[in-house]
């Protein structure tokens, strides 16, 4: 039976439709089934660098889960609760009834966090954002970066040489919590750094035509009109 | 022979989190050290373990880990009933698990590199980059004002108890209170204490044995 959300109320998901971490977080509700209600946040007036925001967030960053009386940040963390609280419903995110399984997606999970987004984030503010600030991407910045990325995906292509998905034979939050930067990269003029790595692509074509993920992609216009 | 391996070197701060979580479980475990001048880590056999070619490399029976914050969740886990709970459920491991991320996302990236600069070039012999320092010093501060601000509502940063989401940081902290960035604790007086207290639990001590040895 689906759990009630405390106090009866829906989830208040504060954020932005295109902005990776809040997507990030989307993409898990929908895959779980569990409704809720995203609350614009206004970067551009800084709404989020200011009270009431930052009674939430201290770190003055979207996204920001409220559940009833619960306030949560950081979208892994997020994540992470929501594939807890929703385990009986929805995709298994988390495996927790295997102890192997469950350990491996902590393993990729912590892959996605300290190799693969610290090199592909750089790589993605420097096309999407800083355009939007009238200046041109730092050719250097994506280089150096480009060239760690290459190395870390070709850790992922021995791996799904092995396994179907990250974490094992399952779909999981290791690979979930890859799709809104790698989206964002395949729209940029280095995409090849995945089409190059034949498993790698064959993982992102699987996984980006989810319909959770699907839904949460209408939403993601950077910089289009 | 234990049936836990860690494979790394108490020098390396994601070792130093693996061994100190392991103490505060009570769990006896090998230190199998990895000759990293000598680039052991980036070749194999260490590869099939921890393709990253990074220290920690963990096993517990068939089981090979790595990530650091992935075995001390998986230790935590599996051995809950034994020595420090380092989690906790419900709402509260909701915010436990924040303040993890916040350690992982906000303050490691800056600590690393503060502690790199400060602490280990030097050990290594290697030129320090006083602009890299600077930059990291002020983000730190910055960090370390949300960190007194929570400190003051609560005892740890996770709840009322000491979790993962304090020892995530000791061999981080452990270096810069060694440098010249323990000036940015001084005034920050919740900071500090919590810094203290956590410096002062067994498990922590009993890995600074450790490491002095070697």
């Amino acid at each position: 039976m689906a759990e009630e959300t405390l106090a009866g109320q829906v989830l208040k998901l504060h954020g932005l439709p295109m902005s990776s971490c809040t997507t990030r977080v989307m993409i898990c509700l929908h895959e779980k089934g569990v409704e809720f209600e995203l609350v614009p946040v206004d970067l551009f007036t800084g709404q989020h660098k200011q009270p009431p925001f930052l009674d939430k967030n201290p770190f003055g960053q979207i996204p920001v889960l409220e559940d009833g009386d619960l306030t949560i940040f950081e979208s892994r963390a997020i994540t992470q609760y929501i594939s807890e609280k929703y385990k009986d419903q929805g995709t298994d995110l988390v495996h927790p009834g295997s102890l192997e399984q469950c350990t491996m997606v902590k393993v990729w999970s912590e892959v996605e966090s300290h190799q693969f987004n610290p090199v592909i984030s750089p790589i993605i503010y420097q096309f999407f954002v800083e355009p939007l600030q009238g200046k041109s991407p730092d050719q250097a910045i994506v280089d150096e970066n480009l060239e760690k990325l290459r190395m870390v995906l070709d850790v992922y292509e021995e791996r799904l040489g092995k396994t179907k998905y990250l974490a094992g034979d399952f779909f999981s939050l290791a690979d979930l919590h890859h799709m809104p930067f790698l989206f964002y990269f395949m729209k940029t003029p280095w995409s090849s750094v995945v089409d190059e790595r034949a498993k790698v692509k064959a993982w992102w074509e699987d996984i980006s035509s989810r319909d959770a993920f699907k839904k949460v992609a209408e939403g993601m216009k950077f910089g289009e009109n | 022979m234990a049936v836990i391996k860690v494979h790394g070197i108490p020098l390396s701060t994601a070792a130093a989190r693996v061994i100190a979580c392991l103490n505060e479980k009570g769990l006896e475990f090998d230190l199998i050290p990895v000759d990293m001048g000598s680039g052991e880590h980036k070749k194999e056999p260490f590869l099939s373990l921890s393709p990253f070619g990074q220290v920690p490399a963990f096993e517990d029976g068939d089981l090979k880990l790595f990530e650091s914050r992935a075995i001390t969740k998986y230790i935590a886990q599996e051995y809950g009933d034994k020595g420090t709970p380092l989690l906790a459920s419900g709402k509260e491991m909701a915010i436990v698990s924040v303040w993890m991320e916040v350690e992982a996302h906000q303050y490691d990236p800056v600590a690393m590199k503060l502690a790199w600069e400060l602490a280990l070039k030097p050990h290594f012999g290697m030129q320090v980059d006083d602009a890299v320092v600077a930059e990291n010093e002020e983000k730190l501060g910055k960090v370390l004002d949300i960190y007194e601000a929570r400190l003051s509502v609560s005892k740890y940063l996770g709840g009322d108890v000491f979790t993962l989401a304090d020892l995530h940081h000791l061999p981080t902290l452990s270096y810069l209170m060694n440098t010249q960035a323990k000036k940015l604790f001084e005034p920050r007086p919740k900071v500090s204490a919590w810094v203290a207290d956590i410096f002062s639990r067994p498990a922590w001590r009993k890995f600074l044995e450790l490491r002095d040895q070697k």
